[in-house]
């Protein structure tokens, strides 16, 4: 789960992080009054939107009076920011953040990550702070210090003084870096987060050392143990199809294509995504209905995958291994007289009783294309969407 | 021989009362795997289908001599019961449990770490079907009624996916020595290097299938040690061609997030290590096959 930058600012300053002062706003008139009520002669105005590269898509704006604050807002808020992390469909500004414009001397980057390969909690600094991560990794390598943190024993402070050293901190702000790295380590393993990244941490012309902008990611999985984060979730952010799946216990990602897929099991879901493509066509999601295809959850599953208006056939790929393929073949047929479906179905059955399965789904009388391998499914699926074009049939109502 | 897992193998669950886990212990008694007992904090003195059921791993190990041990547990609580087996001297842990957080796992491979090589716990999983040696026993929640005894020792990150290439291989009437899931989680027990080791020892495998994903540094670490070390044939599918970059792709450790990580990349990465790809997951059975005949 991601959180706004203003939260992770709140976050990280409860662990002893310094960051500039601020406040939110949700209208152009109330980002002036908060401005105002922090003083100073000139404010930063940030669109919290769950992406990076704010900056660059006009998502971040200096301004030095009121009426120039409340101008940027009217143009902010609403908007949709794309940025190379948006996708062309942007991401909603709601809430803008105002901070107290600070004097910046140099900029760092430093980043948290949990690093699959060391299976552990790795730092990543770079003396080349305000760029993005990939940038530098690809234009200055070399500039790049890690650090891997034992999990028995933390964030030793040697490391820190030692990342401080390669990145050229002045010796007398040492001690302020140290504090900035165990803080910002002690709210990514205290709080499970999977990320957080300060980009740029600042050093200040009068010597702080500041975090002016601050992204942080959660485990899901830890969500849990962590109301007070778990409260920070912010929908506005992120896919109503696939917020209304997690909310539904559904793995859900929509995509561009137009063949719907159903099926049990992330790889499964995911080898039949890539059987569709190979037959020609573009899947429209990636859907992971899990171990219990009952009734209901494929009914859920099929009003999921309905809602996405470029649906044009729909493939059910289940292998039952634990299931038995005659309670998933009466789970297809029931969903299917309760869920009105306008567009070809094709369902390959496959492992416990599938000649069962099949036999349930050729007699209920309903239109179901049946496959028996995924790629006779995969392709017929195509053919079936094809051939409804090919006849000039619209065979999906558009509403 | 089989890797990680015999007939006689004695086979405790730990979370054994639980719905789910007293489906699967039924299940794999019926396949014929040693199961001896389970555990439940609480519940020592109870029975499971004529099972004893112990308060704790170090009873239940001290009672029944087990070696292997299923955790069937919550969340919350999963990693817990991983270092509890780890401590109790079991020899191999399958855990089933999804969910875990990453932090936890941290902890728990730090932890098996604090025993000497001889007597540390192989873990495979979390979030993964487990493990089945055809013919001797099952230690998941696979079907076991799709796997044909033989000689293609299969290690994959998803289940289902394990279960279409091994129904595949059925059709052609080939047998699998052993299949390991290792887990979709993005911090697991065992990597596929982990378990590629164990297939190169074993005699009872002559072909490997190694069944990937999107996301993280495995596959391509695996390309390296089969390179370098695997003399036998390997042949692997990598699912997620049409997987977007940055998007959690059910498993949470199927996401894209650095170089070499997306499905061509790593497909690439494993043909220059001389593996065979199967371009679609609908020829994994056949590939190997056409392979087995050559070899």
């Amino acid at each position: 789960m991601d959180i706004h930058e203003y939260q992770a600012k709140e976050v990280l300053a409860g662990f002893g992080v310094a960051v500039p002062t601020g406040a939110l706003a949700y209208s152009p008139e109330q980002a002036a009054y908060r401005a105002r009520e922090l003083g100073g002669e000139r404010w930063v105005v940030k669109a919290q939107v769950h992406a990076g590269g704010r900056g660059k898509a006009g998502g971040v704006k200096v301004c030095t009076s009121d009426s120039e604050i409340n101008d940027v807002c009217e143009t902010m808020f609403g908007m949709k920011l794309v940025t190379h992390q948006t996708g062309p469909e942007g991401k909603g500004v709601y809430r803008v953040y105002v901070e107290a414009a600070v004097p910046i001397a140099r900029e760092i980057y430093l980043g948290f990550v949990l690093d699959r390969t060391t299976q552990r909690v790795m730092i990543v600094a770079s003396a080349e702070g305000g760029m993005e991560i990939e940038e530098i990794s690809a234009e200055k390598p070399e500039s790049i210090v890690r650090a891997e943190v034992e999990p028995a024993v933390g964030l030793r402070e040697f490391q820190c003084r030692q990342i401080a050293f390669k990145l050229g901190i002045e010796p007398g702000l040492t001690q302020q870096l140290v504090r900035t790295l165990q803080g910002a380590y002690r709210a990514f393993t205290e709080l499970d987060a999977t990320m957080v990244e300060i980009n740029p941490l600042v050093v200040t012309d009068d010597n702080r050392i500041i975090a002016l902008d601050a992204k942080m990611t959660f485990d899901d999985n830890a969500l849990f143990r962590h109301p007070q984060i778990a409260e920070l979730r912010d929908k506005s952010q992120e896919d109503p199809r696939e917020s209304r799946a997690a909310d539904r216990g559904l793995s859900y990602v929509g995509l561009d294509g137009n063949i719907g897929c159903i099926v049990n099991g992330a790889g499964l879901a995911m080898a039949t995504m890539d059987t569709i493509k190979l037959a020609g066509g573009e899947p429209a999601n990636f859907l992971d209905i899990g171990g219990g295809a009952t009734p209901e959850r494929v009914a859920k599953a099929f009003r999921l995958v309905l809602s996405d208006k470029n649906v044009q056939a729909i493939l059910v790929n289940i292998f039952a291994g634990i299931n038995r393929c005659d309670w998933v073949a009466e789970g297809v047929v029931q969903a299917l007289k309760e869920v009105e479906v306008e567009v070809p179905v094709i369902v390959r059955l496959a492992g416990t009783n599938v000649e069962e399965g099949q036999k349930i789904l050729a007699k209920s009388g309903l239109p179901i294309i049946r496959a028996r391998t995924l790629n006779e499914a995969a392709e017929r699926a195509v053919g079936a969407w094809r051939n409804d074009l090919s006849q000039g049939v619209t065979v999906r109502a558009v509403s | 021989m089989s890797i990680l897992l015999e007939k006689e193998t004695p086979v405790i669950v730990q979370g054994i009362t639980g719905k789910m886990a007293r489906f699967h212990t039924k299940d794999m008694l019926d396949y014929g795997t040693n199961v001896v007992g389970g555990v439940v904090p609480g519940k020592g003195g109870e029975t499971v289908d004529g099972l004893p059921v112990f308060d704790t791993v170090e009873e239940a190990v001290a009672a029944t001599g087990a070696e292997a041990s299923l955790v069937f547990v919550p969340p919350p609580f999963a990693a817990d019961s991983i270092m509890e087996a780890a401590d109790a001297g079991i020899k191999y842990c399958v855990c089933i449990t999804d969910g875990i957080p990453a932090q936890d796992m941290i902890r728990v491979k730090r932890y098996m770490y604090r025993y000497p090589k001889e007597r540390r716990m192989v873990l495979t999983g979390p979030n993964c079907a487990g493990t089945i040696s055809p013919g001797k026993a099952l230690l998941g929640i696979m079907p076991g009624h799709i796997y044909l005894k033989g000689h293609v020792g299969i290690v994959g990150r998803s289940g289902t996916l394990g279960y279409e290439a091994a129904s595949q291989l059925k059709e052609r009437g080939i047998g699998v020595s052993t299949s390991v899931g290792i887990g979709g989680d993005p911090i697991n027990g065992s990597s596929f290097k982990d378990i590629l080791a164990r297939f190169e020892e074993d005699d009872d495998t002559h072909v490997i299938a190694l069944i990937g994903e999107i996301g993280g540094p495995q596959e391509a670490e695996a390309a390296e040690y089969i390179r370098d070390h695997v003399t036998k044939p390997v042949v692997a599918y990598v699912a997620g061609l049409t997987a977007p970059k940055g998007r959690t792709m059910g498993h949470a450790g199927a996401i894209i997030s650095a170089f070499g990580e997306s499905a061509s990349e790593k497909v690439e990465i494993l043909s220059a290590a001389g593996v065979t790809v199967a371009e679609n997951p609908a020829v994994i059975g056949e590939t190997i096959a056409k392979v087995m005949e050559v070899a």
